[in-house]
């Protein structure tokens, strides 16, 4: 027999000086890496995933994870990576699935720009003595505004269609019930609610319990239709119609039978323990025309009450298909980049497929602008968005808001183990489990978004006050205020900023 | 060396402004005395004025200003001119030698009206300006309303009024710009008031949001050859004001917007025009410091930004109305005033010819 052995990547160390034998590790452990038997911890360093569950509730500090050194192979081309993916493909014959986004090398565009601050010909603004103004409304624009005159001034003579006001220009990314637990769902939509922002059902429908934050809520209409109805439509403040997605531009999605539970299968209104596949395209979108067919049949069933968007991955001819979103009627266009999340994806897509989000949204933004259609349409983007400097950057691009995923789990307690597809989240964040669901206080998780969010409030109004800038919309498409480094001319055109120490 | 266009330059300044509601026309020189006692405001790189009423008995025409680095460039703009509009009168922009004013381009003004008649004539001469100044080199065309012009240079701003006779022209309402710029602008273009029609402004201070505010107006047609803030300035005013119709005081509040909290405290019909406004416009709001003045044909727009972070102060004697960076300014040339107050942040003090019941915004615009 052939052996599919690969070295473990971590080594489980236990402190035998510092153990106290209390057994927690091995209650907390989700991947059944550690056990505890007759008083004696033993870990088998196989199972570990690295989610830290372990480390992070022992009471001594006694355990550390360390990451193995030990290599396939002795190149870098064919890498220990590379070599793994072969042996287990040889052994199983199937896809190689991942999770999270993607962490190959490319380049990170976002770490080689650089922001812009007031120097003497004009004052930095201090955020704690004068107004900062980082509402932002998302929906479509008229052109223009109309006006009467009345006794005494004026009024609105003219419709202005229907907005979804954001406190913060943070939103929280498509996640479905079902890849993420009901407390974490929990927990998002009532960070969005406290923060006046939304957060997004993903494809797997709306729990009757969270139909209470319909005011912040993005509902998706996906190819696979889960948990869609009137009620559903008309609950969300958003409608999403989600054609692709970063992590797995041009695929569908697979919900494996297990994961589907009596909850999880109600409100996807499928059977109990059926496989939940969202098919590749949707089957009535084989066209732009059959998508704005859609948008208009969505906006027909709500009495164009609300704002439609059409989610679509960064691929490499993003701005005429943005463009084409436009015309096609939808109010928002959504743009998920190369390093966007997932619960679940081929690793070959994952890596391979799409293009990073910095240059997408630059090259949509200037295309609409070109186009004189920018103004009509919200950009919402997301992929890779890790601090409030990213918000600012994709802001100054061309944003009119950002969607973040990964960066909220990690306030609800993800460490980053990329072992959602398992289901076996030690955190109660990826996992159906009801036992590990429980994990997962929703009202703890809630407040350390809201801290998170916060927090990178208040770091986006401090660098606004440095540029002079006081309102959102003079920080959005602004990008006099970048500058690249380390960047090719061809990068910077695109991304349409000057390098670091040319002037204005 | 970039020259100004190519390169966008920062600059400090001094405005002045002075209008005569009942129309009664005043020579220029004490607009030229206002300027000139602000004049460590400005560094002798920039300084201009408009004039409006000056020329009453060519009212009906547009009065083109233009600047010619040489004759070849005045020929090729005289060939475009020919083509759509019917000249009335061609003749140099009468100067006086003056020490404190070289590298003098040639100066030309021409009386025009569109020879086509079933376009808007604004349009057409908006068209005229665009393609004289992108496409021919050495030629600019800096001033175009009726009845009015721009007069400008590299210089301090008392200079060039001489250097232009300005104490020969009589008009009802005057701006004056002298100006701080970090750079040399290379040429006199970049000086200001910058004029698009009857429409001029002046400026004191700094546009950050400059780059929101120009790819916006770019995605409407206008091209920005200049890279000014009182370009950015100008344009967005013309869009707002005269191809979508909104009223100066609604222009202004586009440019300055009210807070979200101030629109939440309106009444309920205010409010949903503001925030129409700030939905629709947002991405004409201007950030950062300014103090603006904007002539157009039939009076003068004053305009603080959101937090008064530059000077302006306004006076009144009678039918005449000063506006100025600083008090003294003001009091140099009419030290008896009837009241002197100071324009709240983002209220727009909007003051009109000919019809003294509508100054608007004056009682609004008053600090407390």
């Amino acid at each position: 027999m052939k052996s599919n052995y690969i070295p473990p990547r971590y080594k489980v160390k236990i402190d035998r000086d510092l153990c106290i034998q209390c057994g927690i590790c091995a209650k907390q452990c989700g991947f059944e890496a550690i056990s505890f038997k007759d008083g004696v911890v033993k870990a088998d360093s196989r199972k570990c995933a690295k989610c830290l569950r372990c480390a992070s509730y022992c009471p001594a500090g006694a355990i550390s994870i360390e990451e193995r050194n030990e290599r396939i192979g002795t190149g870098d081309y064919w890498s220990s990576q590379v070599i793994s993916n072969v042996i287990r493909q040889s052994a199983t014959g199937g896809i190689l699935l991942g999770a999270m986004g993607s962490e190959v090398k490319q380049p990170p565009y976002f770490d080689r720009i650089l922001l812009n601050a007031s120097q003497v010909t004009n004052p930095s603004i201090d955020p704690l003595r004068e107004p900062m103004e980082i509402r932002t409304y998302l929906g479509g624009k008229p052109e223009s505004v109309q006006v009467a005159e009345t006794e005494n001034g004026f009024r609105l003579n003219s419709e202005v269609p229907a907005q979804v006001r954001l406190d913060v220009p943070i939103v929280f990314a498509a996640m479905s019930y079902g890849s993420i637990s009901h407390n974490a769902h929990l927990a998002l939509a009532m960070a969005a609610e406290e923060l006046g922002t939304l957060y997004n059902t993903g494809e797997g429908g709306l729990h009757r319990e969270l139909r209470r934050f319909g005011q912040n809520t993005i509902v998706q209409v996906a190819s696979g239709r889960y948990g869609l109805d009137i009620d559903y439509l008309n609950t969300g403040r958003v409608i999403e119609i989600k054609v692709g997605q970063g992590a797995k531009p041009g695929i569908g999605g697979h919900l494996p039978g297990k994961k589907v539970n009596a909850e999880v299968a109600a409100t996807r209104m499928i059977p109990e323990g059926s496989d939940a596949i969202s098919p590749a395209p949707h089957h009535d979108v084989y066209s732009i025309e059959d998508l704005s067919q859609l948008i208009h049949a969505l906006k027909e069933a709500t009495q164009y009450q609300k704002p439609v968007a059409v989610k679509i991955a960064a691929v490499h001819n993003v701005a005429a298909i943005a463009s084409g979103i436009a015309r096609a009627g939808a109010d928002i266009i959504s743009i998920d980049g190369f390093r966007g999340g997932t619960g679940a994806a081929p690793v070959v897509t994952r890596d391979n497929v799409g293009i990073p989000i910095e240059l997408a949204l630059a090259v949509v933004d200037q295309r609409l602008r070109d186009e004189r259609i920018r103004h009509r349409v919200s950009l919402l983007v997301g992929g890779g968005i890790r601090s409030s400097a990213d918000v600012i950057k994709a802001i100054a691009l061309g944003a009119d808001a950002v969607y973040i995923g990964t960066a909220a789990l990690i306030a609800l307690g993800c460490r980053c183990c990329r072992s959602c597809t398992t289901g076996k989240c030690s955190w109660g964040i990826a996992t159906q489990d009801p036992e590990k669901v429980k994990r997962l206080d929703p009202y703890e998780g809630k407040t350390r978004v809201v801290n998170l969010v916060k927090a990178w409030a208040h770091e986006i109004k401090d660098i606004m006050g440095g540029m002079g800038l006081n309102t959102i919309e003079s920080l959005r498409g602004n990008r006099l205020h970048l500058r690249g480094i380390g960047m090719t001319q061809k990068e910077l055109d695109l991304l349409g900023i000057k390098h670091a120490g040319e002037g204005a | 060396m970039l020259k100004e266009g190519q390169v966008r330059i920062p600059s400090g300044c001094a405005i002045s402004g002075i209008i005569d509601t009942s129309g009664l026309l005043f020579s220029g020189q004490d607009i030229i005395n206002s300027i000139a006692l602000m004049r460590e405001r400005s560094n002798g790189l920039g300084g201009g004025f408009a004039a409006y009423g000056i020329y009453p008995e060519l009212a009906d025409k547009y009065a083109l200003h233009v600047m010619f680095l040489d004759k070849y460039a005045q020929n090729s703009t005289e060939e475009v001119l020919r083509r759509f509009v019917d000249i009335r009168l061609s003749e140099p922009i009468p100067t006086r030698k003056h020490p404190g004013v070289t590298d003098i381009p040639f100066l030309w003004r021409y009386f025009v009206s569109p020879l086509k008649t079933d376009i808007d004539p604004d349009d057409t001469i908006y068209s005229l300006i665009m393609k004289v100044n992108e496409s021919i080199d050495g030629a600019y065309i800096f001033s175009s309303g009726k009845n009015m012009g721009v007069f400008k240079g590299v210089g301090y701003p008392e200079d060039l009024g001489e250097f232009y006779r300005l104490e020969e022209y009589s008009g009802h309402t005057w701006l004056a710009h002298g100006r701080f710029p970090t750079n040399t602008p290379g040429w006199w273009g970049g000086a200001h008031p910058f004029a698009l029609l009857d429409i001029s402004v002046v400026h004191n201070g700094e546009v950050s949001s400059y780059g929101a505010n120009r790819r916006y107006l770019e995605s409407y047609g206008y091209h920005f050859g200049l890279k000014t803030d009182t370009e950015v300035i100008a344009y967005a005013l013309h869009l707002l004001q005269r191809r979508h119709h909104l009223p100066w005081e609604l222009a202004a509040s586009v440019l300055a917007p009210k807070t979200w909290e101030q629109i939440e405290r309106l009444p309920e019909e205010e409010q949903e025009l503001y925030a129409a406004l700030r939905l629709v416009y947002g991405h004409l709001a201007m950030s950062g410091p300014f103090s603006i003045l904007v002539g157009f044909d039939g009076g003068l727009l004053a305009l603080n930004d959101r937090l008064k972070l530059r000077p302006m102060v306004v006076g009144r004697k009678g039918t005449r109305y000063y506006i100025a960076s600083e008090e003294a300014a003001i009091r140099c040339i009419q030290p008896e005033l009837d009241e002197l107050f100071y324009p709240r942040s983002s209220h727009p003090v909007l003051i009109r010819v000919g019809d003294n019941e509508s100054v608007q915004g004056i009682q609004e615009g008053k600090s407390a």
